[in-house]
């Protein structure tokens, strides 16, 4: 049974509406979410969708033993993948992987199913100040916190000069020219600017935006590549020094390779959290109740820990990590440094198509 | 009579109205949407509203974008250039080939295209970054030359600094001829075998160089084939977007590029719609003068 969503022919027949209906038709013949409203119970199946090498090894397989319900796990790339994904429509996932700034989107958006939080006990596993300090989220009653991160520079230490602890070697110097690599995407990039410039990544004025850019036209000529999430891999392969990238992508790659380090710089960063939370229209959403309850099991939380090296909110998975971990600087920074770091707003589609024009005119640059 | 004309009609919509189906429902429906998304704005995150507003194009027409356009066109020709001069020889080289080694030549040919494009660009990174294959076999073939230097007892050529040969323009040009160079060889294969061997012979015989009958007899008799092959390379060369954001440079950006930013990244399905379209109707352009070169040719009584 394939059903449109409601949504679609809610409003009267403007040109919009019945465009929006062909658009459902065109896209949403083989993606429309199928709800077998009829049967007692929910099919054992789940559909999540998560990024690249961001889950444990055994933590699907235990979580169908557990519970009987097969879980299949596509990928995306970027947010902007899952954002486009699922702005026509949910294409058949129960539970997705949004990244914080992405949560007020579908927040805004109405793309995101509320969480009954009595259905998730696990939550008192959290550390309560992912709870409380979620300014996307207000009271968290759409998402939950899967893991956290921070922007900073990793960088190869026999290359580099003590350690690089300020923006200024990515944006403003000529100091380590052909060796550095930043981020592509514009928010990150422009927003972190802003950091650097004495501003707060919540600035929407154009004003700062235009010294970013002008500061950055300037640099591209030492900027080896504007990387998408990869810039791990260009640090390992030796392309570049210096690269700006999460904290755990870069503890990733230093247990390959003792030479790389990370630190976050001391004009502050973007925080970031990647969190659980259920979209509309999910054909099984007491199922993805029981998944995200699931992944919040201490041992569960700590087993992804191991394998994807990234913080975790997760209070009591944390107290099961071995000491190496709780104590390593790249994955837990400095607290005075970690002050300085703020989670990015939404600011609006104007300004995200101000981000997007200076990112174009400074790569045709 | 008139049954026989039915029944004729009957088989032609039978076999015809099913991949006419095909065409409207997958490809000049989702057109059509695009189409109309590009005379639209964005009137929430999530909602666009065909308003019939220009604004799109009027933007997309900035010399911001038009810069990148020509420098897509720009990149793209290049690519075809260096296809045809590379892609000649060997489609001649095959042609000439005994009987049974020209399956198994073609076969090479083809052969990139049994692997997914992302593979064979990472493999190409593989190749050509600092710490990759071609640097090694340069600083080996380095480290021989210094070697003989100090043999023949000159002073050795010192250290070898690797080669940038990724992350700029260079690398987005070889990875596109890399890419389309099948595109190229297969179209002037056919047109190249087709060609009387005997007019080729009748030229030597009549006392013209190898080079003059190449470029007197074998080229124009080859030219509807040339042109296929320029078309078939360009366009999608054009539209090229893997290639230039894996390999490319902090400047290498193509249009195709810009666009899929407008989709994901810039949530701005409008204007990616309207640039999407202007990137169509350019190539429709290249291929409505291959038509109207081709109607040329044959009025001169010259068709082939």
């Amino acid at each position: 049974m394939i059903r449109v969503p409601a949504r679609y022919f809610k409003s009267s027949a403007s040109r919009r509406s019945i465009l929006k209906g062909l658009g459902a038709a065109a896209i949403g013949i083989s993606l429309a979410p199928t709800k077998y409203s009829a049967w007692a119970a929910e099919e054992p199946k789940l559909n999540f969708y998560n990024w690249d090498t961001y889950i444990g090894e055994e933590t699907l397989p235990s979580f169908t033993e557990a519970t009987g319900i097969d879980v299949n796990m596509s990928l995306f790339a970027t947010n902007d993948e899952l954002f486009a994904k699922l702005r026509a429509g949910n294409p058949g996932y129960d539970v997705i992987c949004p990244g914080s700034e992405f949560v007020e989107r579908m927040i805004q958006a109405n793309l995101l199913e509320p969480l009954d939080h009595s259905k998730i006990p696990n939550i008192k596993n959290i550390s309560p100040q992912f709870m409380t300090d979620a300014p996307f989220d207000p009271g968290r009653k759409y998402s939950l916190p899967y893991t956290w991160l921070v922007i900073g520079i990793g960088y190869r230490k026999s290359k580099v000069d003590g350690v690089p602890d300020s923006w200024k070697w990515m944006f403003d110097s000529d100091k380590y020219k052909g060796k550095i690599t930043v981020v592509a995407d514009a928010s990150e990039l422009f927003r972190i600017c802003f950091k650097y410039l004495g501003g707060s990544i919540n600035d929407a004025s154009t004003e700062l935006l235009q010294k970013a850019e002008a500061m950055l036209t300037k640099q591209k000529p030492y900027i080896k590549a504007f990387h998408e999430d990869n810039g791990q891999d260009l640090l390992l392969s030796g392309e570049v020094d210096l690269a700006m990238e999460y904290n755990g992508d870069i503890a990733q790659i230093m247990t390959e390779d003792d030479d790389v380090d990370f630190v976050v710089p001391k004009e502050g960063s973007m925080l970031q959290q990647d969190t659980l939370a259920i979209p509309k229209g999910a054909p099984h959403p007491e199922n993805a109740l029981k998944f995200i309850n699931f992944i919040f099991e201490p041992e569960v939380g700590a087993e992804i820990t191991k394998t994807i090296l990234f913080p975790s909110p997760n209070a009591a998975a944390v107290a099961l990590m071995p000491e190496d971990y709780r104590n390593n600087p790249v994955i837990f920074p400095p607290a005075d440094i970690m002050a300085k770091c703020e989670y990015p707003n939404y600011l609006g589609p104007e300004f995200s198509r101000l981000l997007e024009e200076a990112m174009t005119r400074l790569r045709a640059s | 009579m008139a049954s026989q004309k039915q029944e004729r009609r009957l088989t032609f919509l039978a076999t015809a109205l099913p991949p006419i189906g095909w065409v409207v429902v997958f490809f000049l429906a989702p057109l059509a949407i695009v189409w109309a998304y590009s005379f639209g704005q964005n009137v929430s995150l999530t909602e666009v509203d065909i308003s019939g507003t220009f604004a799109n194009y009027a933007r997309a027409l900035q010399p911001l974008y038009l810069g990148i356009f020509l420098k897509s066109i720009f990149i793209a020709a290049l690519t075809t250039l260096l296809c045809l001069i590379i892609g000649f020889p060997v489609a001649l080289a095959i042609v000439f080939a005994e009987e049974r080694w020209r399956p198994w030549l073609l076969l090479l040919v083809m052969l990139p295209f049994w692997t997914n494009l992302l593979i064979r660009t990472y493999a190409l990174i593989a190749v050509l970054r600092t710490n990759g294959f071609a640097n090694f076999t340069l600083e080996w073939l380095w480290d021989q030359g210094s070697w003989l230097m100090t043999l023949v007892g000159l002073e050795p050529l010192g250290e070898f600094t690797p080669m940038q040969l990724l992350y700029n323009n260079f690398a987005v040009v070889f990875g596109l001829v890399y890419v389309h160079l099948p595109f190229m060889v297969l179209p002037l294969y056919a047109a190249l075998d087709r060609i009387d061997k005997s007019l080729m012979e009748a030229s030597l015989d009549l006392g013209a160089g190898h080079l003059r009958t190449l470029f007197s007899i074998v080229v124009p008799l080859a030219l509807p084939g040339i042109i296929s092959g320029i078309i078939i390379t360009f366009v999608p060369a054009l539209g090229a977007y893997l290639t230039p954001d894996l390999l490319g440079g902090p400047d290498s950006q193509m249009i195709a590029n810009v666009i899929e930013r407008q989709f994901k990244r810039a949530n701005d399905w409008p204007f990616g719609a309207a640039l999407s379209f202007l990137l169509m109707y350019a190539t429709f352009a290249v291929i409505a003068l291959r038509a109207y070169l081709a109607r040329g040719k044959s009025a001169d009584g010259h068709g082939i």
